[in-house]
């Protein structure tokens, strides 16, 4: 059994539910052990670091400095926490004077860094630690003939922090592909989905859902799958705005890839947190839990 | 009196603006340029040339995403992305106010609701933000019925926990931020 530090970031309990729910599900059928970080505190998130990048590096820091205590790698499933830790991490091992700093603030609350924990997002324990040749071994019901878009968005892939290429990812197609569902093309596949703007600029970001949403159509996906909670969130609960705005009709639900895991183990749906999708994966779920068409399920 | 080129340079994220050879890389990989009042490889040119008010009153690094692509093509390593968070930190460190955009005032919801409860609580989150452009929202009435209707799917589908959830520890957070702050000298 492997141990984590279980960073479940803000999302993972509201927007992004589903993804919280699946993560903690699939853990234990796959043999690894999430410890969740004793009463962590927000990551430090992209718009805290807009306001004051020092101070948000403050607020990472007390989550960077609970889970050094615990003596394993942290791991979050949510892209911005990953990239929010990881670049204050990063900060405070190439600055000492600003780790010097940071430590004179956490001695107030007892806490202390020593810059030697390393961040890592569930899909990179996924491929790298439990590796798809393990999660192929272990379906329960594979996902046969199921077309899914392997959706990166920005965060992941990004330097100095992407786990892959930063314009033609293969993780998530991997992990996909271990589920015995079909990766398809995805042109886009890391193109931006409009982040957290969606709620102050939606006009000028609209643009990007809908040509993502053109590019998985156009390559035949059932659904979409990503790690991260907004992009799930801005594609699906967005989706009817988009086919609004552009004549479009779009019916594309969005699942993480936690989810797509955990029906291929055949984990309950409740579990998985399937209730939660706006564009609900109907046929999906005909199809993994009923034993619709098991075998030869071919799409037309 | 500090040139705004070297504000620029000691602001986190802003280090390695010299190394900008002005190729427009960032620019072209922008997807959200169209928008912005000076486009990336602009702001950098001004900043060097001392423009500070022109640059930190603009609306420019408020249409960032944050998705990376300007910092992953730089040939020189300038990394735009961290540079637009350093002048946004700049902007409001300052007390610039910026029109023309909402983000602002979305970005300032979401820090008080950490700095209250130690985790962001989106529900709260929104209507703080909303309510903040309350004489926008009056002026677009089906916009606004819109969007909480929206809200209202995420809402019957758990996704919008009513409660806050406050973390134990929020009052140590506090202290450290205040701490901090002693330290670096602003409050």
């Amino acid at each position: 059994m492997k141990y984590y530090s279980y960073f479940p970031g803000c999302s993972a309990e509201s927007t992004g539910l589903g993804l919280g729910l699946s993560t903690k599900a699939i853990a234990k059928p796959l043999g690894f052990e999430l410890v969740e970080i004793e009463d962590w505190n927000c990551c430090g998130s992209t718009p805290y670091g807009s306001l004051d990048e020092e101070e948000a590096i403050v607020v990472a820091a007390r989550n960077l400095a609970l889970a050094e205590k615990m003596g394993f790698d942290l791991v979050t499933p949510c892209s911005s926490c990953y990239v929010t830790l990881s670049r204050a991490n990063g900060h405070l091992r190439e600055h000492p004077r600003m780790l010097a700093r940071v430590n004179e603030a956490l001695a107030v609350a007892g806490l202390s860094y020593r810059g030697s924990l390393r961040v890592r997002l569930l899909v990179d324990v996924l491929v790298n630690d439990i590796t798809p040749e393990v999660i192929a071994a272990r379906l329960k019901k594979p996902l046969r003939g199921v077309r899914v878009a392997p959706y990166y968005g920005c965060q992941m892939v990004r330097p100095r922090y992407g786990l892959d290429d930063t314009e033609q990812p293969q993780t998530l197609d991997r992990l996909v592909a271990s589920t015995g569902a079909e990766a398809v093309d995805f042109p886009l596949k890391a193109r931006c989905c409009g982040g957290s703007l969606t709620l102050s600029e939606e006009d000028s970001v609209l643009h990007l859902m809908h040509k993502l949403l053109r590019s998985a159509a156009a390559g035949g996906a059932q659904c979409l799958v990503t790690p991260c909670p907004l992009c799930q969130t801005n594609l699906d609960a967005y989706q009817y705005r988009v086919n609004a705005r552009f004549k479009t009709d779009f019916k594309i639900p969005v699942l993480f890839i936690s989810q797509l895991i955990g029906m291929a183990l055949d984990i309950d749906a409740r579990s998985l947190g399937m209730f939660t999708n706006i564009v609900p994966p109907r046929e999906l779920l005909d199809y993994v839990y009923r034993d619709y068409f098991t075998t030869n399920r071919v799409k037309t | 009196m500090v040139s705004f080129l070297n504000e620029v340079r000691s602001t986190p994220g802003g280090e390695h603006i010299l190394a900008c050879i002005q190729c427009g890389t960032c620019t072209g990989s922008c997807p959200m340029a169209a928008f912005m009042e000076y486009p990336p490889r602009k702001i950098i040119a001004m900043i060097r040339a001392g423009m500070r008010d022109e640059v930190l009153s603009s609306n420019s690094m408020w249409f960032c995403l944050s998705c990376y692509t300007c910092t992953a093509r730089c040939p020189k390593g300038v990394k735009p992305t961290d540079l637009a968070h350093a002048l946004e930190s700049l902007a409001s460190r300052h007390g610039f106010t910026i029109g023309g955009t909402r983000t602002p005032s979305m970005y300032r919801s979401f820090v008080d609701s950490i700095r209250a409860n130690g985790r962001v609580h989106e529900l709260g989150m929104m209507t703080r933000y909303y309510l903040s452009l309350t004489p926008d929202l009056l002026a677009h009435p089906v916009a606004t019925l819109k969007i909480a209707l929206l809200a209202l799917k995420l809402f019957t589908r758990k996704r919008l926990p009513m409660m806050s959830h406050r973390i134990k520890g929020r009052n140590d957070l506090s202290r450290i931020i205040q701490k901090f702050r002693e330290a670096r000298g602003t409050s």
